[in-house]
């Protein structure tokens, strides 16, 4: 606390606590990484394509309805999914939870709900685990660290049911919006599109990640002004490779043209895969602890306060 | 109603036949033996005597003796092909037909030409309806197919603006001419639909719209001065699906469900370019699955039997497109290879509008404008409209009456109806007298009994006055015979003994 005042001796000798980071390092890549995405979206988005795209591998399948006979899904299903990936040693562990059946009623009132209440719900089992007396050394963390919102590419405006339900999610969770299948759309109806979504989120007030706090430095402010200015990300999901210039490429392939999906001309796929994984990961996984969690924590301890207050303390247990 | 008159018929005369056509539906059976007869034409021995032709006998007779509208290719039938009957048979009405052999060139060949200049002296109607959610590019499509900006660039509106809460149903019409051919188009959009949160019902505008201009033509059929009918029906809905690629959302099964009996019914893949050729055609398999799974009927090109074999096959290249997958765009856009044309230009290629490849825009084009659209308006005049007209006049109690002529007469129904009235009252008279009387009877019964109980009481009360006037005779008597009772009994009794006359 008093770190502002004090001044930073330099040692005389090679003392070696800077070893610290790679001591950090090693336990960490025992431990692995966990981290949690929630994608949501109308059906036939390409969300489990694109997921499946970011990571590289055949991670969910696409929930399509194949039959004519079969049912239409009456609420919205939530599956999480693991997978644990590994690269270059270091394992990931992937939760990825899809919410087929979202928006796909006539009568879509209150389709958001079992959303945040599944979003609550983990925040919930953390707390519970944290406030056990005797809790594990490392609890495990099935919080969402990140939601896609995926935005249908009309070319318009957003939709009310959008707006409502970005709303609802920005408060509880990191909501990244994406542009789906924005290979519909030419470049000027693309940013045009953007502007009018910007201005609306501005509009309603709709706090989107990333944050600016005050431990960024000058580099942190211009990659999330950077970032912030690319929101939404309009991308082009697809597993399939095909042939471009001799080299094989995953990309979509028409009689028109082929879509390279990792050419930033073509769409910002690359931008967002970057964006997920290899800067803002770690912020992702924090500010979820830091923010939304704690601001959950609080409200709900208050609320235990009041309820055992006129109890007596010894009552008090944990939750 | 038609009739045919023929001078009796020698072998070396050539035979006259007069024809009467049915006065409002001078068009549509215009049309339909000008189909026969130029299919007709097309024959390469038509023009040449002798001429085969049986033609209108059958129309005569189901216009007669049946009501329901027949199917367009019901009774228009060329059996030119078979030869001619010998001249003895007789026409008796309805039975058999006569085929006569013409010797020389009458003329009449040039009746196609007839309609054809009055048809396009007088113009052509057509209106179209899109149904789609927001976003899918009905408007574009529109001003794509007929070449022309019917709908200008939509201005968005700010966040702040106050957005509908229901569909609203906006109509654009527009003039068009093409070589001296006259079309008033007329567009019906439907905005709004499908956008809200909760989409319940957001087919009814929809559905009431369209009833609402059967109802007006009906209304204006009905008319006793009918020359100026106004066709403001809906001819064709083009339903948009968003290029999911997966299968029809419930929104779309629901809304199709509620149309397909009023209105032709034409499904289209909006955007179709953001799906690859494999998606594409699996979407329209499953999307076909779905349709027939829900027993929805999409409007079919209607096949005729004497058509000749390219435009079979035109047909049925077109019917197996359905539903198309279009991409529309009213921007000018230049190739690669320095073309250009209308498409859209997106980093790694350019999409061509016009070109069958890449989109089905074309077939659409050809299915609603170039080929089907005088079917489709006739599928919605004979088939839909009676349909819908057969079940309002049902409802409203009006019975189809066998016997001819009969619904024709207004005097006779009017006489109907007041008898019917008049009947009506006299049983409403009825049930009130008897009502009447049994509220009578009861009242009746309930005096007649409270007479009795009077008399009754009446009696009682007087025996008890007998009663007590004998108790109080007895008492007299008693006194009388000088049993002293009490001194009031004896000073009486002194009076009275004074009054008697005794001492």
């Amino acid at each position: 606390m008093a770190a502002a005042t004090a001044e930073e001796i330099r040692a005389n000798a090679y003392v070696g606590f800077d070893t610290i980071t790679q001591q950090i390092e090693h336990k960490l890549l025992k431990r692995g990484f966990q981290f949690n995405v929630i994608v949501v979206g109308q059906t036939g988005l390409g969300k489990s394509t694109l997921i499946n795209t970011i990571f590289a591998s055949h991670l969910i399948d696409s929930k399509g309805r194949k039959e004519a006979d079969e049912p239409v899904r009456q609420t919205t299903e939530i599956h999480p999914v693991s997978h644990v990936i590994a690269e270059n040693g270091v394992k990931l562990r992937l939760n990825i939870v899809d919410t087929p059946g979202y928006g796909d009623q006539i009568d879509n009132e209150n389709c958001w709900d079992p959303l945040v209440k599944y979003i609550k719900d983990q925040h919930s089992a953390y707390l519970r685990k944290e406030l056990t007396a005797m809790r594990d050394r490392h609890i495990q963390d099935t919080r969402i660290h990140c939601c896609l919102f995926f935005i249908n590419p009309t070319g318009h405006s957003l939709r009310p049911i959008d707006i409502i339900v970005m709303k609802k999610l920005s408060e509880v969770v990191n909501v990244v919006p994406v542009i789906a299948k924005s290979d519909s759309l030419t470049l000027e109806e693309r940013d045009a599109f953007k502007q009018k979504i910007r201005a609306e989120l501005q509009y309603h007030n709709i706090r989107l990640y990333p944050f600016d706090t005050d431990e960024n430095d000058e580099e942190e402010v211009q990659l999330n002004e950077s970032i912030r200015s690319m929101i939404p990300f309009a991308v082009v999901g697809s597993e399939r490779n095909v042939i471009i210039d001799g080299k094989s490429v995953r990309g979509r392939k028409n009689r028109w043209g082929v879509v390279n999906v990792e050419d930033e001309t073509h769409c910002e796929f690359v931008y967002l895969r970057n964006f997920l994984t290899r800067t803002h990961l770690q912020d992702l996984i924090e500010t979820t602890a830091q923010i939304h969690y704690e601001a959950f924590r609080s409200k709900q301890l208050l609320a235990l306060k009041e309820q055992t207050n006129p109890r007596p303390p010894a009552a008090q247990s944990s939750a | 109603m038609s009739s045919l008159r023929s001078t009796s018929p020698t072998p070396e005369r050539p035979v006259a036949w007069t024809l009467l056509l049915p006065k409002p539906r001078l068009e549509v059976d215009a049309t339909r033996s000008i189909n026969a007869k130029q299919e007709h034409l097309s024959r390469p021995d038509a023009i040449l005597p002798p001429f085969h032709s049986s033609p209108t006998l059958e129309m005569s007779d189901s216009y007669a003796s049946t009501g329901n509208g027949d199917a367009p290719n019901g009774s228009s039938r060329m059996n030119g092909s078979s030869p001619s009957l010998p001249a003895g048979s007789n026409e008796v009405g309805t039975a058999p037909i006569i085929r006569k052999k013409l010797m020389g060139f009458v003329g009449f060949a040039n009746l196609p030409n007839q309609v054809h200049r009055k048809s396009v002296r007088k113009g052509f109607q057509f209106t179209a309806m899109v149904v789609g959610e927001s976003g899918l590019g009905k408007s574009t499509l529109i001003n794509t197919l007929f070449n022309t900006t019917l709908y200008p660039p939509k201005e968005t509106l700010p966040p702040s603006a106050e957005r509908p809460s229901t569909v609203a149903i906006e109509s654009i019409s527009a003039d068009i001419e093409e070589s001296g051919v006259r079309l008033r188009l007329t567009v019906v959009d439907t905005p709004g639909f499908g956008d809200f949160v909760n989409n319940d019902e957001c087919w009814r505008p929809i559905v009431e719209n369209i009833e609402a201009r059967f109802d007006s033509y009906l209304e204006q059929e009905n008319r006793v001065n009918r020359q100026k009918i106004m066709d403001n029906r809906i001819h064709a809905c083009l339903y948009f699906i968003q290029p999911t690629g997966h299968a029809l959302k419930p929104i779309d099964v629901e809304v199709m469900r509620q149309l397909h009996t009023r209105v032709n019914l034409i499904p289209i893949i909006a955007k179709a370019d953001t799906l690859t050729d494999e998606e594409v055609a699996e979407f329209k398999a499953r999307i076909l699955a779905d349709i027939a799974h829900h027993n929805i009927h999409i409007f079919q090109a209607p096949t005729y039997e004497n058509e000749d074999d390219e435009a079979i096959a035109e047909a049925e290249e077109i019917a197996s497109k359905i539903p198309f997958a279009v991409v529309g765009s009213d921007k000018e856009v230049t190739t690669p290879d320095g073309r250009k044309v209308r498409g859209r230009a997106y980093p790694w290629g350019v999409v061509e509008v016009d070109n069958e490849d890449h989109c089905d825009f074309v077939k659409l084009r050809q299915m609603l404008v170039r080929t089907y659209m005088e079917e489709l308006r006739e599928y919605t005049n004979t088939v839909l409209y009676e349909n819908w007209r057969t079940e309002k006049l049902l409802s409203m109690g009006v019975v189809q009456d066998s016997s001819v002529f009969k619904e024709v007469n207004p005097a006779i129904r009017i006489q109907e109806e007041r008898i019917m009235h008049e009947a009506k009252l006299a049983k409403m008279e009825a049930e009130m007298k008897m009502v009447f009387q049994q509220k009578v009877q009861e009242k009746e019964a309930k005096l007649k009994q409270s007479e009795e109980e009077l008399y009754a009481r009446h009696r009682e009360m007087k025996e008890a006055l007998e009663k007590q006037r004998l108790d109080l005779e007895d008492k007299k008597r008693r006194i009388e015979n000088g049993r002293p009772l009490t001194p009031e009994g004896k000073t009486s009794t002194g009076k009275k003994n004074r009054f008697l006359g005794r001492p």
